[in-house]
């Protein structure tokens, strides 16, 4: 096990190196944008280390930092990764940097700020990823609630306001009841470590009290029907770069929660409460892959279908197969790229015509024909086409969903259907046929800067899609760790 | 006659006496410069303050010490509160005086006022009498009465002195009335007789006893502004100067919560567990109606009023979840640390919004209204983070102090098995989240009203951004403030 400061690395170099772009950064735009880019980047290099260095054949923390932080409490200070969290900050460090590049001529309006928001709130984020200890992951968890609450409000569109307010209450709402649960867990063992706690025994009445704590929590961020509502909301209203971050790695922290919180602490409520997360799951793959197929707006759409996917997720946590589990985690892992490259896409229109409405677009190939083929290849990824990310992901699960129980799989199965059909449904109406109307005769093909954005997605995606075997090689030992835990009750 | 007369030991006294003849000395400066030279009487005070802290510090021994006839102590807890308090003072002069001079009422009065006031609030803090007690709270008071008419012209402040003179009498009197009893029931007016005596008091003594309790936890809510004695503090802080409102809104917070510890935990620890219900009902229902009031106010100062009365409240809970082991204090002691540092996490919250308002305020114009915060984003960035961290403080989100004041509450409450108290509190906090979030985004997402620069003094800016990056820093690193709440309380009680 390597010690070193890799992971306070990872957290704070971000914010560290924003806190220059919000002091000074209003006096140059030229010069403050190439220096986000510029932390942002070492933001990813220093993280690289994490991944060459990582023992995959362990299941214990790697890259630990302890050190006391608020003793009266006993806070630690305390900094882990293990296979299942590790592949995250990376994932969000390299979005950080494409966030960067994708706000790079499109945000006028103090763009500093805007750059130093997104630095910040990655540096909370891999804060999330790696905190071991409950009120360390609990502050990271909740700061990073600022920084997304100011971008969606000050840089999103006409309705920002509101959709900004109510991503905030949404969220602290359920992270409340989640810092009861955890003050609960300290009384009872009298600290604040995770790992602690995943040994604690608690009496099964308790255990459901704070399962249920912890579903409020980690359901709204997901987010799980019938919890999910903010969500399309923040989407539509976010500048691209908000929409991005959002879908590829804030969606994942509320399932992250459910894998270091849910599972481990209160096996045997996460046992007792599993089919009504099972249900809640197929509600959301079902029921709200329908509702992305009538949308008119294309980020709602992929709102919805963000939404879907994460059913997958959770679906694929509570089956409490390794199949279900490590599917559930490659299908955030590919969600990630291909939310992040659809939002982008998206962004890409939306530049040029200001209108996210499907009707307000067609023949867009025909413009636009470097775009289009990125496009349409997101677009398969979306659905799950084999040979891209999509497909690894949701196939695991559904394997592992059908060794669960059949009719299970073969609901969850579905999606390979709706999926397809709302997300083709869109691309066929927005880049094919002829050209529909003035805007899109006008419109120019991508330049250099957003086709090496999009581009590095669509390596990432068709490299996950093809061999996936270094992630799932990563988080196994972890995943089976987890499973062992679970499996044993704390009664 | 003579001959038996010992002279007290005036050492442990040595700031009060020092403030009170620097003040008196400041008196005649004002008399014969004050008129010319309107900056002496603030710098002057600024130095007293000083003074004081130097000498507070030089002073403090570790151990407490009783003099005066055992009517006065000195220990721990008071050097700590009273170095608080001086450094909000000096905040509220700093940040006060080019407010009071545009608007002509930077008179001598002003710091005077605020210097007595200060010397009652550093009586209270090191009371051990009912007498000095009372002493100081009336020299508090009538220096406050005094301080909300300052604008003679302005109707709305002689209205809101008025309202404060009867209400803070009446209070006054139900305090005056409370400590009678406890003197009828136990012969004493010293809080350590009087715990002694409560430990081994007989049958009828007892009902007095908790009759005196009940009017001493009244004249202990309505100090602190908690509900059902909190009328008094939406029309203060809103009809006072702002200026004003600032003092009110956070040094008398120290002294208040000092004269709850003397009170309760010194004299009366014997019934803390009646008392702890009482206060336990003060604190709900504070915390539910001050955070359901915020919301529908439009005005920024009384919104922050009604904050103040849920904030006092959610330190009502930390004192009302304290362990009881029979008549031993220290088991409690940690839920008494966690008070203690909310009080201090929310003076600075405190200070830091009501000097924005006084940032955005200039000579005919009062920034009270949510509205005149539009757009500060685009005329200062700075002050608008500096804004930012104070509301967020407030609302208890981390990484800012209040996050931790709140959280050391909430452990002492689920500790104490007061789970259900506590996801009631939470609740609310979620409620009161929603009116912090609107001044934030009044501030971030609205377009500016007036695009005015900010003419405020250096001073003030320096101060103003010191206290905000105090709110920041001290959420990074908590444990300091806490460590010195809970090593005061502890060589204290």
């Amino acid at each position: 096990m390597m010690s070193s400061h890799l992971l306070s690395f990872a957290i704070w170099v971000p914010i560290v190196g924003a806190l220059p772009l919000l002091v000074f950064g209003a006096s140059s735009r030229s010069v403050s944008r190439w220096f986000a880019l510029a932390v942002a980047i070492a933001g990813l290099v220093v993280t690289l280390p994490l991944w060459t260095h990582f023992d995959s054949s362990s299941a214990a923390m790697q890259f630990v930092e302890q050190a006391p932080w608020i003793p009266s409490f006993n806070v630690q200070y305390f900094l882990g990764v293990d296979g299942i969290s590790m592949p995250f900050i990376l994932l969000n460090s390299f979005i950080t940097v494409l966030v960067v590049l994708a706000g790079w001529q499109v945000i006028e309006d103090k763009q500093a700020q805007y750059m130093g928001a997104f630095l910040i709130m990655s540096g909370l984020m891999n804060g999330i990823f790696c905190a071991l200890d409950g009120v360390l992951f609990y502050v990271f968890f909740e700061s990073s609630l600022i920084p997304m609450y100011l971008i969606i409000g000050i840089w999103g569109g006409p309705n920002r306001v509101y959709a900004a307010i109510k991503f905030f209450l949404y969220t602290l709402m359920g992270s409340l009841l989640m810092l009861v649960a955890f003050i609960y867990l300290f009384a009872h063992s009298g600290s604040f470590n995770v790992l602690d706690w995943q040994q604690l025994q608690i009496p099964g009445k308790v255990q459901q009290l704070i399962f249920i704590a912890f579903l409020l929590s980690f359901a709204v961020k997901v987010p799980m029907w019938p919890v999910h509502t903010w969500l399309p909301d923040a989407h539509v209203e976010a500048p691209t770069g908000g929409s991005v971050v959002l879908a590829a790695i804030a969606l994942k922290l509320g399932a992250y929660g459910f894998l270091r919180f849910s599972l481990p602490i209160v096996p045997d409520a996460s046992h007792a409460m599993a089919p009504f997360v099972i249900g809640l799951s197929l509600i959301a793959v079902v029921y709200i892959g329908f509702v992305a197929l009538v949308q008119a707006d294309m980020k709602k759409l992929v709102a919805y279908s963000s939404i879907s996917h994460m059913g997958f997720v959770t679906l694929g946590f509570f089956i409490f197969n390794s199949l279900g589990i490590e599917g559930a985690l490659v299908q955030m892992i590919s969600h990630g790229f291909v939310s992040a490259a659809m939002f982008l896409c998206i962004g890409v229109l939306y530049d040029r015509v200001h209108s996210r409405q499907i009707a307000d677009y067609g023949g867009v190939i025909n413009t636009m024909p470097k775009f289009g083929a990125l496009f349409v290849f997101f677009a398969m990824a979306n659905s799950g086409l084999p040979a891209t990310s999509g497909f690894v992901g949701e196939f695991m699960v559904a394997l592992g969903a059908v060794k669960f129980n059949f009719w299970t799989g073969f609901v969850a199965a579905t999606t390979l259907i709706v999926g397809a059909a709302y997300t083709l449904w869109m691309v066929k109406r927005v880049v094919f046929g002829a050209v529909a109307n003035r805007h899109v005769a006008k419109l120019s093909d991508i330049g250099g800067r957003e086709f090496l954005v999009l581009g590095l997605l669509a390596a990432c995606v068709l490299a996950l899609g093809l061999y996936p075997f270094p992630l799932t090689e990563v988080m196994h030992a972890s995943v089976d760790n987890l499973l062992r835990h679970v499996a044993i009750s704390k009664l | 006659m003579l001959n038996n007369f010992v002279m007290p030991d005036f050492n442990p006294a040595m700031p009060e006496i020092l403030l009170l003849s620097m003040t008196c000395g400041i008196l005649f400066v004002d008399l014969i410069f004050g008129a010319r030279h309107r900056w002496m009487v603030p710098l002057l005070s600024v130095v007293a303050l000083l003074v004081c802290a130097f000498v507070t510090v030089n002073t403090a021994i570790g151990d407490p010490v009783l003099t005066f006839g055992n009517m006065f102590i000195d220990d721990l807890m008071s050097d700590f509160l009273k170095l608080l308090t001086y450094v909000a003072v000096v905040a509220v002069i700093i940040y006060s005086r080019g407010y009071m001079k545009a608007r002509g009422l930077d008179k001598g009065e002003f710091y005077l006022l605020m210097l007595f006031a200060t010397l009652g609030m550093m009586v209270m803090i090191s009371a051990a009498n009912l007498l000095t007690i009372y002493l100081g709270v009336e020299l508090l008071s009538l220096s406050q009465y005094a301080l909300v008419a300052i604008d003679r012209k302005s109707t709305r402040a002689t209205e809101a002195a008025m309202k404060y003179f009867v209400l803070g009498a009446l209070a006054s009197g139900l305090l005056l009335y409370g400590m009678s009893m406890l003197y009828g029931a136990t012969g004493s007016l010293q809080l350590g007789e009087i715990a002694q005596a409560a430990s081994q008091q007989s049958t009828g003594n007892h009902t007095v006893l908790l009759f005196g309790l009940v009017f001493l936890v009244a004249g202990i809510g309505f100090k602190l502004g908690v509900v059902p004695f909190h009328m008094w503090i939406p029309d203060v802080y809103e009809g006072a100067p702002t200026a004003v409102t600032l003092f009110i809104a956070s040094a008398p917070k120290f002294a208040a919560f000092a004269m709850t510890i003397r009170l309760l935990v010194t004299g009366m620890f014997e019934y803390a567990e009646h008392w702890q219900t009482m206060l336990l009902i003060l604190a709900v229902s504070s915390i539910a109606l001050g955070n359901l009031a915020a919301i529908a106010q439009t005005n920024f100062k009384r919104m922050l009023a009604y904050s103040a009365i849920s904030h006092m409240g959610f330190m009502l809970l930390a004192l009302a979840s304290g362990v009881l082991a029979g008549g031993d204090h220290s088991p409690a002691m940690a839920a008494y640390t966690s008070a203690m540092y909310y009080v201090v996490a929310y003076v600075l919250s405190s200070l830091g919004s009501f000097g924005m308002i006084l940032l955005l305020s200039r000579a005919g114009f009062e920034a009270e209204n949510l509205t005149d915060f539009k757009g500060l984003n685009k005329r200062s960035p700075w002050f608008a983070l500096m804004a930012l961290i104070f509301m967020f403080s407030m609302a208890g989100i981390p990484f800012f102090v209040g996050f931790f004041a709140k959280f050391a509450v909430l452990s002492m409450l689920v500790a104490t098995e007061h789970t259900a108290t506590a996801v009631f509190a939470v609740i609310f906090s979620l409620i009161g989240a929603f009116y912090y979030l609107r001044v934030v985004k009044v501030m971030y997402f609205d377009a500016p009203q007036d695009n005015l620069p900010l003419r405020v003094g250096f001073d003030m800016r320096l101060v103003l951004s010191v206290n905000g990056l105090a709110v920041a820093l001290l959420g990074l690193f908590p444990q300091q403030v806490m460590s010195l709440c809970q090593f005061a309380l502890l060589r204290s009680l």
